[in-house]
Protein backbone atom coordinates (compact mmCIF):
# COMPACT_ATOMS: atom_id res chain seq x y z
CA UNK A 1 0.00 0.00 0.00
CA UNK A 2 3.00 2.17 0.55
CA UNK A 3 4.73 1.41 -2.21
CA UNK A 4 1.57 2.08 -4.57
CA UNK A 5 1.34 5.78 -3.20
CA UNK A 6 4.40 6.68 -2.82
CA UNK A 7 3.97 8.50 -6.70
CA UNK A 8 1.06 10.41 -4.65
CA UNK A 9 3.97 11.67 -2.13
CA UNK A 10 6.46 12.93 -4.94
CA UNK A 11 3.77 14.51 -6.96
CA UNK A 12 2.42 16.23 -4.02
CA UNK A 13 6.45 17.44 -4.15
CA UNK A 14 6.11 18.55 -7.52
CA UNK A 15 2.84 20.36 -7.53
CA UNK A 16 3.94 22.53 -4.07
CA UNK A 17 6.80 22.85 -6.08
CA UNK A 18 5.40 24.35 -8.86
CA UNK A 19 3.04 26.91 -6.61
CA UNK A 20 6.17 28.33 -4.61
CA UNK A 21 7.97 28.73 -7.74
CA UNK A 22 5.17 30.18 -9.54
CA UNK A 23 4.19 32.73 -7.02
CA UNK A 24 7.86 33.57 -6.05
CA UNK A 25 8.14 34.27 -10.10
CA UNK A 26 5.06 36.85 -9.47
CA UNK A 27 6.61 38.48 -6.38
CA UNK A 28 9.93 39.05 -8.05
CA UNK A 29 9.13 40.14 -11.42
CA UNK A 30 5.64 41.85 -10.98
CA UNK A 31 5.71 45.80 -10.36
CA UNK A 32 5.58 47.41 -6.89
CA UNK A 33 3.45 50.28 -6.38
CA UNK A 34 2.56 51.68 -3.34
CA UNK A 35 -0.85 50.54 -1.82
CA UNK A 36 -3.43 53.22 -1.35
CA UNK A 37 -6.64 52.93 1.02
CA UNK A 38 -9.08 52.63 -1.54
CA UNK A 39 -7.23 50.21 -3.45
CA UNK A 40 -7.19 47.88 -0.46
CA UNK A 41 -10.66 47.80 0.00
CA UNK A 42 -12.70 44.76 -0.12
CA UNK A 43 -13.84 44.88 -4.00
CA UNK A 44 -17.41 45.80 -4.03
CA UNK A 45 -18.87 47.52 -7.29
CA UNK A 46 -16.23 50.87 -6.93
CA UNK A 47 -18.19 52.15 -4.30
CA UNK A 48 -17.17 52.72 -0.41
CA UNK A 49 -18.64 48.73 1.44
CA UNK A 50 -21.19 49.43 3.88
CA UNK A 51 -21.09 45.88 5.46
CA UNK A 52 -17.87 43.53 5.72
CA UNK A 53 -17.44 39.67 6.17
CA UNK A 54 -19.46 38.93 9.12
CA UNK A 55 -22.67 39.01 6.74
CA UNK A 56 -24.94 36.58 8.84
CA UNK A 57 -25.70 33.83 5.95
CA UNK A 58 -28.58 31.42 5.88
CA UNK A 59 -28.42 28.32 8.39
CA UNK A 60 -29.01 26.13 5.55
CA UNK A 61 -25.54 25.73 4.68
CA UNK A 62 -25.31 24.44 8.15
CA UNK A 63 -28.20 22.22 7.98
CA UNK A 64 -26.74 20.74 4.62
CA UNK A 65 -23.38 19.98 5.93
CA UNK A 66 -25.03 17.85 8.89
CA UNK A 67 -27.43 16.18 6.12
CA UNK A 68 -24.18 15.49 4.17
CA UNK A 69 -22.31 13.89 6.78
CA UNK A 70 -25.26 11.42 7.98
CA UNK A 71 -25.63 9.81 4.58
CA UNK A 72 -22.26 10.16 3.43
CA UNK A 73 -21.44 7.38 5.88
CA UNK A 74 -23.81 5.64 4.89
CA UNK A 75 -23.12 5.72 1.54
CA UNK A 76 -19.90 4.46 2.32
CA UNK A 77 -20.92 1.60 4.18
CA UNK A 78 -22.24 0.55 0.75
CA UNK A 79 -19.25 0.39 -1.01
CA UNK A 80 -17.59 -2.88 0.59
CA UNK A 81 -21.03 -4.31 0.29
CA UNK A 82 -21.06 -3.69 -3.41
CA UNK A 83 -18.25 -4.98 -4.00
CA UNK A 84 -18.88 -8.78 -2.67
CA UNK A 85 -22.62 -8.80 -3.22
CA UNK A 86 -22.78 -11.00 -6.93
CA UNK A 87 -20.42 -13.77 -4.94
CA UNK A 88 -21.73 -14.23 -1.77
CA UNK A 89 -25.58 -14.54 -3.23
CA UNK A 90 -24.48 -17.79 -3.57
CA UNK A 91 -24.37 -18.44 0.40
CA UNK A 92 -28.03 -17.94 0.13
CA UNK A 93 -30.45 -14.81 0.42
CA UNK A 94 -28.92 -13.43 4.17
CA UNK A 95 -27.06 -10.53 2.20
CA UNK A 96 -29.65 -9.26 0.12
CA UNK A 97 -32.27 -9.11 3.40
CA UNK A 98 -29.95 -7.22 5.12
CA UNK A 99 -29.31 -4.60 2.40
CA UNK A 100 -32.95 -4.32 1.93
CA UNK A 101 -33.29 -3.79 5.52
CA UNK A 102 -30.44 -1.62 5.90
CA UNK A 103 -31.68 0.61 2.21
CA UNK A 104 -35.13 0.61 4.10
CA UNK A 105 -33.92 2.63 7.32
CA UNK A 106 -32.25 4.87 4.89
CA UNK A 107 -34.86 5.93 2.38
CA UNK A 108 -37.47 6.25 5.82
CA UNK A 109 -34.82 8.70 8.01
CA UNK A 110 -34.48 10.70 3.90
CA UNK A 111 -37.88 10.64 3.91
CA UNK A 112 -38.53 11.97 7.47
CA UNK A 113 -35.88 14.75 6.32
CA UNK A 114 -37.74 15.77 3.18
CA UNK A 115 -41.03 15.94 4.94
CA UNK A 116 -39.68 18.19 7.96
CA UNK A 117 -38.72 20.56 5.00
CA UNK A 118 -35.16 20.29 6.02
CA UNK A 119 -34.30 20.43 2.16
CA UNK A 120 -36.14 23.58 1.11
CA UNK A 121 -34.22 26.82 0.05
CA UNK A 122 -37.00 29.44 -0.23
CA UNK B 1 19.90 -1.53 -5.61
CA UNK B 2 21.14 -0.35 -8.94
CA UNK B 3 17.48 -1.55 -11.02
CA UNK B 4 15.52 0.14 -7.60
CA UNK B 5 17.49 3.14 -8.25
CA UNK B 6 16.58 3.19 -12.46
CA UNK B 7 13.30 2.62 -11.60
CA UNK B 8 12.46 5.15 -8.76
CA UNK B 9 14.73 7.97 -11.48
CA UNK B 10 11.66 6.19 -14.48
CA UNK B 11 8.72 6.57 -11.75
CA UNK B 12 9.86 10.23 -11.09
CA UNK B 13 10.43 11.06 -14.80
CA UNK B 14 7.07 9.93 -15.39
CA UNK B 15 5.57 11.70 -13.07
CA UNK B 16 6.70 14.75 -13.68
CA UNK B 17 5.67 14.23 -17.88
CA UNK B 18 2.27 13.62 -16.69
CA UNK B 19 2.46 16.23 -14.72
CA UNK B 20 3.61 19.02 -17.42
CA UNK B 21 1.11 17.37 -19.31
CA UNK B 22 -1.69 18.38 -17.55
CA UNK B 23 -0.60 21.96 -17.12
CA UNK B 24 0.21 22.47 -20.43
CA UNK B 25 -3.07 20.82 -21.29
CA UNK B 26 -5.20 23.49 -19.32
CA UNK B 27 -4.29 26.12 -21.65
CA UNK B 28 -5.05 24.51 -24.83
CA UNK B 29 -8.52 23.68 -22.95
CA UNK B 30 -8.74 27.28 -22.53
CA UNK B 31 -8.14 27.96 -26.01
CA UNK B 32 -10.65 25.35 -27.29
CA UNK B 33 -12.80 26.56 -24.43
CA UNK B 34 -12.27 30.49 -26.19
CA UNK B 35 -12.27 29.18 -29.49
CA UNK B 36 -15.64 27.05 -29.39
CA UNK B 37 -17.57 29.68 -27.34
CA UNK B 38 -16.70 32.05 -29.94
CA UNK B 39 -17.58 29.65 -32.75
CA UNK B 40 -21.03 28.60 -30.81
CA UNK B 41 -22.02 32.47 -30.93
CA UNK B 42 -20.62 33.09 -34.37
CA UNK B 43 -17.73 35.50 -33.80
CA UNK B 44 -13.82 35.31 -34.17
CA UNK B 45 -12.90 34.78 -30.21
CA UNK B 46 -9.27 34.91 -29.61
CA UNK B 47 -6.92 34.84 -33.65
CA UNK B 48 -4.12 37.75 -33.33
CA UNK B 49 -1.48 36.04 -31.51
CA UNK B 50 0.50 33.31 -33.41
CA UNK B 51 -1.64 30.68 -35.82
CA UNK B 52 -5.08 30.53 -34.76
CA UNK B 53 -4.53 32.38 -32.00
CA UNK B 54 -2.59 29.48 -30.34
CA UNK B 55 -0.04 31.73 -29.03
CA UNK B 56 -2.49 33.46 -26.88
CA UNK B 57 -1.75 30.48 -24.48
CA UNK B 58 1.69 32.02 -23.65
CA UNK B 59 0.54 35.16 -23.81
CA UNK B 60 -1.71 34.51 -21.16
CA UNK B 61 1.02 32.67 -18.64
CA UNK B 62 3.15 35.47 -19.22
CA UNK B 63 0.81 38.32 -18.61
CA UNK B 64 -0.05 36.01 -15.45
CA UNK B 65 4.10 36.12 -14.27
CA UNK B 66 4.48 39.95 -14.72
CA UNK B 67 1.09 40.99 -12.45
CA UNK B 68 1.42 43.28 -9.19
CA UNK B 69 0.88 40.98 -6.27
CA UNK B 70 -1.46 42.61 -3.81
CA UNK B 71 -3.03 41.25 -0.77
CA UNK B 72 -5.98 42.77 0.03
CA UNK B 73 -6.11 44.78 4.07
CA UNK B 74 -8.68 42.67 5.39
CA UNK B 75 -7.09 39.19 4.14
CA UNK B 76 -5.56 36.74 6.19
CA UNK B 77 -2.41 36.79 4.53
CA UNK B 78 -1.27 33.16 5.51
CA UNK B 79 -4.73 30.80 4.12
CA UNK B 80 -5.02 34.47 1.40
CA UNK B 81 -1.80 32.61 -0.22
CA UNK B 82 -2.34 28.82 0.80
CA UNK B 83 -5.84 28.71 -0.58
CA UNK B 84 -4.87 28.57 -4.49
CA UNK B 85 -2.03 25.94 -3.81
CA UNK B 86 -4.91 23.89 -2.12
CA UNK B 87 -7.36 24.35 -4.96
CA UNK B 88 -4.30 22.75 -7.44
CA UNK B 89 -2.96 20.03 -4.94
CA UNK B 90 -6.63 17.83 -5.58
CA UNK B 91 -7.05 18.51 -8.87
CA UNK B 92 -3.31 17.05 -9.64
CA UNK B 93 -3.32 14.52 -6.93
CA UNK B 94 -6.91 12.64 -8.63
CA UNK B 95 -5.15 12.14 -12.07
CA UNK B 96 -2.82 9.56 -10.37
CA UNK B 97 -4.46 6.89 -10.19
CA UNK B 98 -5.67 6.95 -13.52
CA UNK B 99 -4.48 4.21 -16.07
CA UNK B 100 -3.83 5.79 -19.18
CA UNK B 101 -2.66 3.24 -21.42
CA UNK B 102 -1.52 -0.69 -21.40
CA UNK B 103 1.84 -1.36 -19.99
CA UNK B 104 4.71 -1.01 -22.26
CA UNK B 105 7.21 -3.37 -21.92
CA UNK B 106 10.99 -2.32 -23.99
CA UNK B 107 14.48 -4.40 -23.54
CA UNK B 108 12.99 -6.16 -20.44
CA UNK B 109 11.46 -3.19 -18.77
CA UNK B 110 7.63 -3.22 -17.88
CA UNK B 111 6.79 0.60 -17.50
CA UNK B 112 2.72 1.12 -16.38
CA UNK B 113 1.24 4.40 -17.78
CA UNK B 114 -0.32 4.97 -15.00
CA UNK B 115 1.51 7.44 -12.11
CA UNK B 116 0.53 4.73 -9.41
CA UNK B 117 -1.55 1.37 -9.38
CA UNK B 118 -3.76 2.00 -6.55
CA UNK B 119 -5.95 -1.32 -5.90
CA UNK B 120 -8.62 1.25 -4.23
CA UNK B 121 -8.14 3.87 -7.20
CA UNK B 122 -11.70 4.73 -7.68
CA UNK B 123 -11.93 5.63 -3.20
CA UNK B 124 -8.74 7.56 -3.67
CA UNK B 125 -9.80 9.63 -6.34
CA UNK B 126 -13.41 10.17 -4.95
CA UNK B 127 -11.53 10.91 -1.25
CA UNK B 128 -8.88 13.18 -3.12
CA UNK B 129 -11.59 15.09 -5.22
CA UNK B 130 -13.47 16.27 -2.07
CA UNK B 131 -10.80 17.90 -0.46
CA UNK B 132 -11.13 20.68 -3.39
CA UNK B 133 -13.70 22.18 -0.92
CA UNK B 134 -10.76 23.27 1.37
CA UNK B 135 -9.40 25.26 -1.38
CA UNK B 136 -12.44 26.92 -1.95
CA UNK B 137 -13.32 27.51 1.56
CA UNK B 138 -9.99 28.74 2.27
CA UNK B 139 -10.02 31.38 -0.52
CA UNK B 140 -13.45 32.77 0.25
CA UNK B 141 -12.81 33.19 4.18
CA UNK B 142 -9.53 34.33 4.03
CA UNK B 143 -10.34 37.21 1.41
CA UNK B 144 -12.52 39.44 3.71
CA UNK B 145 -14.98 40.10 0.97
CA UNK B 146 -18.77 39.05 1.51
CA UNK B 147 -18.81 38.40 -2.32
CA UNK B 148 -15.78 35.64 -1.99
CA UNK B 149 -17.68 34.04 1.64
CA UNK B 150 -20.75 33.83 0.20
CA UNK B 151 -19.57 32.16 -2.85
CA UNK B 152 -17.71 30.08 -1.21
CA UNK B 153 -20.30 28.93 1.20
CA UNK B 154 -22.23 28.07 -1.63
CA UNK B 155 -19.97 26.01 -3.69
CA UNK B 156 -18.94 24.07 -0.46
CA UNK B 157 -22.54 23.34 -0.11
CA UNK B 158 -23.18 22.73 -3.60
CA UNK B 159 -20.19 20.14 -3.92
CA UNK B 160 -20.76 18.09 -0.78
CA UNK B 161 -24.69 17.76 -1.83
CA UNK B 162 -23.53 16.14 -5.19
CA UNK B 163 -20.89 14.43 -4.11
CA UNK B 164 -23.65 12.06 -2.19
CA UNK B 165 -25.68 11.93 -5.63
CA UNK B 166 -21.87 11.02 -7.10
CA UNK B 167 -21.11 8.76 -4.56
CA UNK B 168 -24.40 6.75 -4.61
CA UNK B 169 -24.60 6.33 -8.65
CA UNK B 170 -21.36 4.35 -8.46
CA UNK B 171 -22.27 1.74 -5.83
CA UNK B 172 -23.99 -0.37 -9.21
CA UNK B 173 -21.31 -0.35 -11.07
CA UNK B 174 -18.99 -1.55 -8.05
CA UNK B 175 -21.81 -4.16 -8.16
CA UNK B 176 -21.17 -5.12 -11.50
CA UNK B 177 -17.20 -5.03 -11.89
CA UNK B 178 -16.88 -6.23 -8.01
CA UNK B 179 -13.28 -3.87 -8.19
CA UNK B 180 -11.99 -0.99 -6.69
CA UNK B 181 -9.00 -1.07 -9.05
CA UNK B 182 -9.47 0.98 -12.21
CA UNK B 183 -7.29 -1.31 -14.10
CA UNK B 184 -9.39 -4.27 -13.59
CA UNK B 185 -12.69 -2.44 -14.45
CA UNK B 186 -10.98 -1.73 -18.05
CA UNK B 187 -10.14 -5.67 -18.42
CA UNK B 188 -14.03 -6.12 -17.26
CA UNK B 189 -14.95 -3.89 -20.12
CA UNK B 190 -12.95 -5.46 -22.94
CA UNK B 191 -14.92 -7.45 -25.88
CA UNK B 192 -18.47 -7.41 -26.77
CA UNK B 193 -21.27 -7.06 -24.56
CA UNK B 194 -21.55 -10.17 -22.64
CA UNK B 195 -23.21 -10.85 -19.39
CA UNK B 196 -24.22 -14.25 -17.54
CA UNK B 197 -28.03 -14.57 -16.84
CA UNK B 198 -29.43 -17.26 -14.95
CA UNK B 199 -26.65 -19.41 -15.59
CA UNK B 200 -25.91 -18.92 -19.05
CA UNK B 201 -23.73 -16.84 -21.02
CA UNK B 202 -25.52 -14.27 -23.76
CA UNK B 203 -23.45 -11.93 -25.78
CA UNK B 204 -24.64 -9.32 -27.49
CA UNK B 205 -22.18 -8.94 -30.77
CA UNK B 206 -22.75 -5.35 -31.91
CA UNK B 207 -22.45 -3.73 -28.34
CA UNK B 208 -18.48 -3.16 -26.97
CA UNK B 209 -18.88 -4.72 -23.62
CA UNK B 210 -19.52 -0.64 -21.66
CA UNK B 211 -20.30 0.21 -17.98
CA UNK B 212 -22.99 2.33 -19.63
CA UNK B 213 -24.84 -0.57 -20.78
CA UNK B 214 -25.63 -2.05 -17.35
CA UNK B 215 -25.96 1.07 -15.60
CA UNK B 216 -27.67 3.73 -17.76
CA UNK B 217 -28.86 5.42 -15.22
CA UNK B 218 -25.72 5.73 -12.91
CA UNK B 219 -23.98 7.50 -16.20
CA UNK B 220 -26.54 10.04 -15.88
CA UNK B 221 -26.33 10.35 -12.38
CA UNK B 222 -22.33 10.71 -12.80
CA UNK B 223 -21.93 12.94 -15.40
CA UNK B 224 -24.73 15.61 -14.22
CA UNK B 225 -23.05 15.37 -10.36
CA UNK B 226 -19.29 15.90 -12.43
CA UNK B 227 -20.45 19.26 -13.41
CA UNK B 228 -21.95 20.37 -9.90
CA UNK B 229 -18.25 18.92 -8.53
CA UNK B 230 -16.64 21.01 -11.26
CA UNK B 231 -18.57 24.18 -10.37
CA UNK B 232 -19.56 24.06 -14.31
CA UNK B 233 -22.39 25.44 -16.12
CA UNK B 234 -25.34 25.01 -15.59
CA UNK B 235 -24.10 24.72 -12.20
CA UNK B 236 -21.62 27.67 -11.63
CA UNK B 237 -23.58 29.26 -9.16
CA UNK B 238 -20.28 29.80 -6.71
CA UNK B 239 -18.94 32.31 -9.13
CA UNK B 240 -22.18 33.67 -10.55
CA UNK B 241 -20.91 37.14 -12.06
CA UNK B 242 -24.06 38.85 -11.99
CA UNK B 243 -24.62 38.53 -8.10
CA UNK B 244 -20.94 37.34 -6.84
CA UNK B 245 -19.04 39.17 -9.12
CA UNK B 246 -16.78 36.34 -9.26
CA UNK B 247 -17.31 34.35 -6.13
CA UNK B 248 -14.57 32.45 -3.83
CA UNK B 249 -11.93 34.24 -6.30
CA UNK B 250 -13.27 38.14 -6.30
CA UNK B 251 -9.84 39.14 -4.35
CA UNK B 252 -7.75 37.13 -6.57
CA UNK B 253 -5.76 38.35 -9.40
CA UNK B 254 -2.72 37.25 -11.77
CA UNK B 255 -0.80 33.86 -11.05
CA UNK B 256 -2.79 32.79 -7.91
CA UNK B 257 -6.30 33.57 -10.08
CA UNK B 258 -4.36 31.22 -12.67
CA UNK B 259 -4.07 28.39 -9.99
CA UNK B 260 -7.90 28.48 -9.11
CA UNK B 261 -8.79 28.27 -13.01
CA UNK B 262 -5.62 25.34 -13.13
CA UNK B 263 -7.91 23.71 -10.35
CA UNK B 264 -11.00 23.42 -12.18
CA UNK B 265 -10.11 22.45 -15.26
CA UNK B 266 -7.80 19.63 -13.51
CA UNK B 267 -10.65 18.87 -12.25
CA UNK B 268 -12.42 18.78 -15.17
CA UNK B 269 -10.00 16.66 -16.73
CA UNK B 270 -10.10 14.09 -14.13
CA UNK B 271 -13.85 13.55 -14.54
CA UNK B 272 -13.69 13.11 -18.04
CA UNK B 273 -11.02 10.69 -17.05
CA UNK B 274 -12.86 8.98 -15.16
CA UNK B 275 -16.67 8.90 -16.99
CA UNK B 276 -14.41 7.48 -20.17
CA UNK B 277 -13.21 4.74 -17.13
CA UNK B 278 -16.05 3.82 -15.44
CA UNK B 279 -18.53 3.59 -18.27
CA UNK B 280 -16.84 3.60 -22.09
CA UNK B 281 -13.96 0.79 -21.32
CA UNK B 282 -11.05 3.63 -20.76
CA UNK B 283 -8.50 2.79 -22.69
CA UNK B 284 -9.84 -0.16 -24.50
CA UNK B 285 -10.67 -0.15 -27.98
CA UNK B 286 -14.27 -1.40 -28.77
CA UNK B 287 -14.69 -5.27 -29.80
CA UNK B 288 -10.82 -5.85 -29.11
CA UNK B 289 -8.49 -6.50 -25.97
CA UNK B 290 -5.49 -5.37 -25.35
CA UNK B 291 -3.74 -8.86 -26.80
CA UNK B 292 -5.59 -8.55 -30.24
CA UNK B 293 -4.28 -5.49 -30.60
CA UNK B 294 -0.76 -6.36 -29.47
CA UNK B 295 -1.17 -9.67 -32.03
CA UNK B 296 -2.37 -7.35 -34.77
CA UNK B 297 0.99 -5.18 -34.05
CA UNK B 298 3.01 -8.12 -33.64
CA UNK B 299 2.27 -9.43 -37.42
CA UNK B 300 3.03 -5.86 -38.51
CA UNK B 301 6.15 -5.40 -36.37
CA UNK B 302 8.39 -7.79 -37.88
CA UNK B 303 9.03 -5.95 -41.10
CA UNK B 304 10.13 -2.83 -38.99
CA UNK B 305 12.28 -4.77 -36.99
CA UNK B 306 15.13 -4.14 -39.20
CA UNK B 307 14.89 -0.91 -39.34
CA UNK B 308 15.41 0.18 -35.96
CA UNK B 309 17.56 -1.44 -33.50
CA UNK B 310 14.91 -2.55 -31.56
CA UNK B 311 13.37 -6.16 -31.38
CA UNK B 312 9.68 -6.77 -32.96
CA UNK B 313 8.24 -7.65 -29.53
CA UNK B 314 9.56 -3.96 -28.03
CA UNK B 315 8.18 -2.54 -31.49
CA UNK B 316 4.64 -4.25 -31.01
CA UNK B 317 4.35 -3.27 -27.71
CA UNK B 318 5.56 0.06 -27.80
CA UNK B 319 3.01 0.39 -30.85
CA UNK B 320 -0.08 -1.30 -28.58
CA UNK B 321 0.51 1.54 -25.98
CA UNK B 322 0.43 4.13 -27.94
CA UNK B 323 -2.60 3.09 -30.13
CA UNK B 324 -4.47 2.55 -26.35
CA UNK B 325 -3.30 5.95 -25.66
CA UNK B 326 -4.70 7.64 -29.05
CA UNK B 327 -8.20 5.52 -28.07
CA UNK B 328 -8.05 7.01 -24.08
CA UNK B 329 -7.27 10.83 -25.51
CA UNK B 330 -10.09 10.67 -28.34
CA UNK B 331 -12.24 9.01 -25.79
CA UNK B 332 -11.21 11.74 -22.68
CA UNK B 333 -11.45 14.37 -25.17
CA UNK B 334 -14.88 13.79 -26.30
CA UNK B 335 -16.00 14.17 -22.65
CA UNK B 336 -14.09 17.47 -22.24
CA UNK B 337 -15.61 18.98 -25.19
CA UNK B 338 -19.28 17.98 -23.96
CA UNK B 339 -18.00 20.05 -20.72
CA UNK B 340 -17.34 23.19 -22.76
CA UNK B 341 -20.28 22.54 -24.86
CA UNK B 342 -22.98 22.50 -22.39
CA UNK B 343 -21.41 25.34 -20.78
CA UNK B 344 -22.16 27.24 -24.09
CA UNK B 345 -25.76 25.84 -24.46
CA UNK B 346 -27.48 25.69 -20.94
CA UNK B 347 -28.30 28.84 -18.57
CA UNK B 348 -27.53 28.73 -15.14
CA UNK B 349 -29.80 27.19 -12.50
CA UNK B 350 -31.12 29.17 -9.67
CA UNK B 351 -29.37 28.34 -6.02
CA UNK B 352 -32.96 26.65 -4.48
CA UNK B 353 -33.38 24.84 -8.16
CA UNK B 354 -29.66 23.69 -7.65
CA UNK B 355 -30.36 22.61 -4.05
CA UNK B 356 -33.72 20.50 -5.00
CA UNK B 357 -32.32 18.64 -7.98
CA UNK B 358 -28.95 17.66 -6.06
CA UNK B 359 -31.23 16.40 -3.02
CA UNK B 360 -34.73 16.03 -4.31
CA UNK B 361 -33.92 14.23 -7.56
CA UNK B 362 -30.60 13.02 -8.28
CA UNK B 363 -30.77 11.30 -4.95
CA UNK B 364 -33.99 9.88 -4.95
CA UNK B 365 -32.84 8.61 -8.44
CA UNK B 366 -29.70 6.69 -7.02
CA UNK B 367 -30.98 5.31 -4.66
CA UNK B 368 -33.64 3.52 -6.67
CA UNK B 369 -31.18 2.83 -9.00
CA UNK B 370 -29.45 0.87 -6.23
CA UNK B 371 -32.62 -0.99 -5.26
CA UNK B 372 -33.46 -1.93 -8.96
CA UNK B 373 -30.14 -2.85 -9.30
CA UNK B 374 -29.72 -5.27 -6.26
CA UNK B 375 -33.26 -6.72 -6.92
CA UNK B 376 -32.99 -7.14 -10.75
CA UNK B 377 -29.23 -9.22 -9.57
CA UNK B 378 -30.86 -10.85 -6.85
CA UNK B 379 -33.34 -12.62 -8.63
CA UNK B 380 -32.06 -12.71 -12.61
CA UNK B 381 -28.59 -13.55 -11.12
CA UNK B 382 -27.28 -11.27 -13.88
CA UNK B 383 -23.35 -10.99 -13.84
CA UNK B 384 -20.56 -9.67 -15.72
Amino acid sequence: MIQQLAPVLVLIVVVVGFVVVSLSLTFLAGPKRKPTAQKQMPYECGIPGIDNQTTKFSVKFYLTAILFILFDIEVIFLYPWALIYTDFLNYGPFIFVEMMVFMAILTFGFIYVWKANALDWD
Amino acid sequence: MGSGLLEFIINTLKIALIFVGIVSTVPLLVWVERRGSAFMQNRLGPNRVGPLGLLQLAADAVKFIFKEEFIPQKAEKVLYFMAPGLALLPAALTFVAVPLSTPVTVMGHTINMQMADINVGIIYIFAVASLGVYGILAAGWSSGNKYSLLGALRASSQMISYELAMGLSIVGILMIFRTFSLNEMITAQTGHLSFIWQGSTTTVSWLPNWGIFFQPVAFVLFITSGFAETNRLPFDLPEGEAELVAGYHTEYGGFKFNMFFMGEYGHMITSSALITTLFFGGYAIPFMSPDEVLKFWMGHAQGMAGLISLSAADIASILTTLTHLVSFLLKTGFWLFVYIWVRWTLPRFRYDQLMDLGWKTLLPWALANLVITTVFMFFARVKM
